[in-house]
């Protein structure tokens, strides 16, 4: 039951950079990578921004080592590259050397398509082409990711809107806890597509000014898309391998907001549980947490409600920035993208900051990072990813005690 | 540390709402596809929220209400589902408004177009602010949302999980699976399912929670002691071999299984799997299949474990779905195996 779990390999695609290098060196230069709405045609092209990987679909193909012969979807070529960029950190070019499994996060699958064959079958129910609308559901970009990396071992995929990919890197755990696999990647993956602009502009939660998380003057979320993983091994692989890991998996919680299907609660219940428990299982003190990476959305409900949490756990609270105004909400990548950023913050010893803030919330007493901080001793990161339905998940990654 | 099925809600095409009943009319239709018989909802949902629901959230909270009461429990430590498709009807909903302008478009079905919708809206319901998860995995979907209930056991932090699956099918998701080859392609006798020999199998739906406790009590059904899930195309022998190994982590062999639950979905092409086990390792056993039943769907087995969990509680194999006739004179040992296009491949244990 005290198995630890390491992360030996990160994996990144995101509209701030293509792998991981070209991520840390955005989030350095505070670069950002929300701008205007280019990859599909949209009632909302120049008004509402989005944060895009700057790749078309045949450059993406290419990326991803796929000929197009096959029909992907954007969503399972997006996590094709960022699922091969973490296996290959982990050094590992043969993945049945272990009991290895793949889960995955996304919360449109393969909506980019489908919503082309709706147009055309919407008409004439025998018009559309299928090979649109066939890879729809959310395993499929699994198990495409599965055969390009030869798993077919432990495969799933989990959906539970944004906080999806943390809790793949929790099942995850789990599974190499109990012993039914030894190594899993984790992660999200999903594209941007026009049904998720409209679904969540009919909430009226989207900011057009780009998203302004923790801010008195936020407005709303700005979509973006990627994908995220990160290799989870047992202690029994990192001592055999005898490879320094990157960062250990000290802790993790889930709850529910259990208040209301899209807002959440104002006493920050869900997000308060979700932390509180990851904190028990780290046996870490909140002192101890050097940097948090907030969910952070920019919506007036998240950030109010995370606050309030952040205030009732933490005296004072520690650094915290969201890093949503560099890669958008990734909505089924998020917990992962920001998983491999918390990462980063402790290889590099640096903190990534919230752009786009210039206004203290009137509601609390804090303020998020606003630049890039350098030189920090960075040993424990919480790293909060809170999803509609109340589907609230807190991770504590840490400095990695191992050391070969 | 034994896992216990302690109470079951399903909703399915058959007359399967009240737990207290098993299987006493099997319901004969010739469909397109199989749909589940609605009960009351109102009698389970408060119908001021219930008159925004879809019907998939609607089957979701009453399956899950049902099997709380069955086992008597009022919060469960963990909920957690495994949906293939969540709400069809939302999704298509949301389609076709934005197919006619982007504008105006009512949010609720976006809503409730998220996967975790029927987990959170059961947690809602509750006030249950414990563990939630949804998995979303074609065939394993139930059986990922199952492994991790057996987990939250394992790690000793719940001591009651409802775990779920459900799904829904629609007219037009019908039509365009159908196109791509998954059904037959004109209305099915649900009885008859196996006569027709024709590729395509029968479609259906389905909504089944299960409370699982760690402690038997009055209503407990049976153990659920493994699930499995293998994604690979297997020949008959490789599946054997799963089979074996799967059982004998158990330490059991299939001479102790007392009947094995089959998932004959009447698809020509990949039925003759379930032939070959059933002439091979399976041949001194009892076979049960249920799709005729039920209908095909990513959830299914989910009827399959209220279909097997109930024959160990009755001690009774009904008639309507034995495969072959070999009265077995215990019902102790049950395996479960289903594949879907030889390519998902499940397996469950539950012993009485």
């Amino acid at each position: 039951m005290s198995k630890r779990i390491y992360i030996t390999g990160i994996g990144m695609i995101s509209a701030i950079g293509n792998n991981v290098p070209e991520i840390l060196t955005s989030l350095e230069a505070s670069k950002t990578g929300i701008g205007e709405i280019t990859l599909f045609p949209t009632l909302h092209r120049g008004s509402l921004p989005m944060a895009e990987v700057k790749l078309s679909a045949t450059q993406l193909l290419n990326l991803a080592g796929q000929n197009g012969s096959q029909q992907f979807t954007r969503t399972t070529l997006l996590g094709m590259v960022a699922a091969k960029e973490a296996l290959k950190s982990a050094g590992i070019d043969a993945v049945d050397t272990w009991k290895t499994g793949l889960i995955s996060a996304t919360s449109v699958g393969g909506m980019d398509r489908t919503e082309h064959f709706y147009k055309e079958f919407l008409e004439d129910q025998s018009k559309g082409r299928l090979r649109d609308v066939i890879n729809h559901d959310c395993g499929d970009s699994t198990e495409r990711i599965a055969i390009e990396l030869g798993i077919n071992k432990l495969i799933s995929t989990i959906s539970t809107a944004c906080s999806s990919s943390a809790n793949t890197i929790i099942f995850g755990a789990n599974l190499i806890r109990s012993g039914k696999a030894e190594r899993v990647i984790a992660g999200g993956t999903d594209s941007v597509t026009k049904f998720t602009l409209n679904g969540f502009n009919t909430l009226m939660i989207l900011d057009k000014r780009g998203c302004h998380p923790f801010d008195e003057h936020r407005a709303g979320l700005t979509l973006g898309e990627g994908a995220a993983y990160v290799v989870l091994e047992s202690e029994e692989i990192v001592m055999k391998k005898g490879k320094q890991p990157l960062a250990e998996l000290t802790g993790y919680g889930n709850a529910n907001d259990a208040y209301h299907q899209t807002a959440s609660s104002p006493d920050g219940t869900g997000p308060f549980l979700a932390m509180t428990k990851a904190l028990k299982m780290s046996n870490l003190t909140p002192a101890e947490i050097d940097y948090i990476n907030v969910h952070g959305t920019g919506t007036e409900n998240n950030d109010l409600s995370e606050g309030i949490a952040l205030e009732r756990i933490f005296d004072p609270v520690p650094l915290f920035s969201s890093t949503k105004t560099y890669t958008g909400h990734t909505l089924g990548a998020a917990g992962a993208v920001e998983a491999v950023i918390s990462i980063l913050s402790i290889q590099n010893g640096m903190i990534f900051p919230n752009l786009q803030f210039s206004t203290p919330m009137k509601e609390l007493n804090i303020r998020p990072v606003t630049e890039v901080l350098t030189g920090q001793n960075i040993r424990h990161v919480l790293s909060n990813s809170f999803g509609f339905g109340g589907n609230n998940s807190t991770l504590i990654i840490s400095k990695p005690t191992y050391s070969s | 540390m034994s896992v216990f099925i302690n109470g079951i809600g399903l909703i399915s095409p058959q007359q399967t709402a009240d737990p207290a009943l098993f299987l006493p009319d099997v319901m004969e239709y010739t469909a397109d596809y199989l749909q589940v018989i609605n009960p009351n909802y109102k009698e389970f949902i408060n119908p001021i929220a219930a008159r925004r629901m879809s019907r998939l959230i609607k089957m979701g909270i009453t399956s899950a209400k049902i099997a709380l009461a069955d086992a008597g429990c009022q919060m469960p430590d963990a909920i957690i589902t495994g949906t293939g498709l969540g709400s069809v009807e939302d999704t298509e909903k949301i389609l076709t408004e934005m197919n006619a302008g982007e504008q105006l478009m009512n949010p609720t079905p976006f809503i409730q177009s998220t996967y975790n919708t029927i987990s959170s809206q059961i947690a809602i319901t509750l006030k249950c602010h414990n563990y939630n998860s949804t998995y979303v995995h074609r065939t394993f979907s139930f059986e990922s949302a199952l492994q991790d209930a057996l987990m939250q056991f394992e790690e000793k932090v719940a001591a009651n999980v409802l775990v779920g699956g459900i799904d829904e099918m629609t007219w037009n998701h019908l039509q365009i699976t159908r196109r791509a080859g998954h059904w037959k392609t004109d209305p099915v006798n649900n009885l008859k399912l196996l006569s027709y020999h024709t590729p395509g199998a029968f479609a259906g739906e389905g909504a089944a929670y299960f409370l699982l406790g760690n402690e038997r009590c009055l209503s407990t059904y049976s153990t659920l002691r493994d699930v499995k899930t293998i994604y690979n195309r297997e020949k008959a022998t490789h599946v054997e071999d799963a089979v074996k190994t799967f059982l004998s982590a158990n330490e059991l062999d299939v001479n102790q299984l007392d009947a094995v639950i089959l998932g004959y979905n009447g698809d020509s092409r990949y039925d003759g799997l379930y032939d070959q086990l059933g002439s091979g390792i399976f041949r001194q056993t009892q076979q049960v299949w249920y799709k005729h039943l039920c209908g095909e769907y990513y959830t299914s087995t989910g009827f399959a474990l209220w279909l097997g969990a109930n024959i160990l509680k009755h001690q009774l194999v009904p008639a309507a779905v034995r495969f072959n006739n070999l009265n077995p004179d215990r019902l102790q040992h049950i395996l479960i195996y289903n594949q879907y296009q030889n390519i998902n491949h499940s397996l469950f244990l539950i012993s009485r």
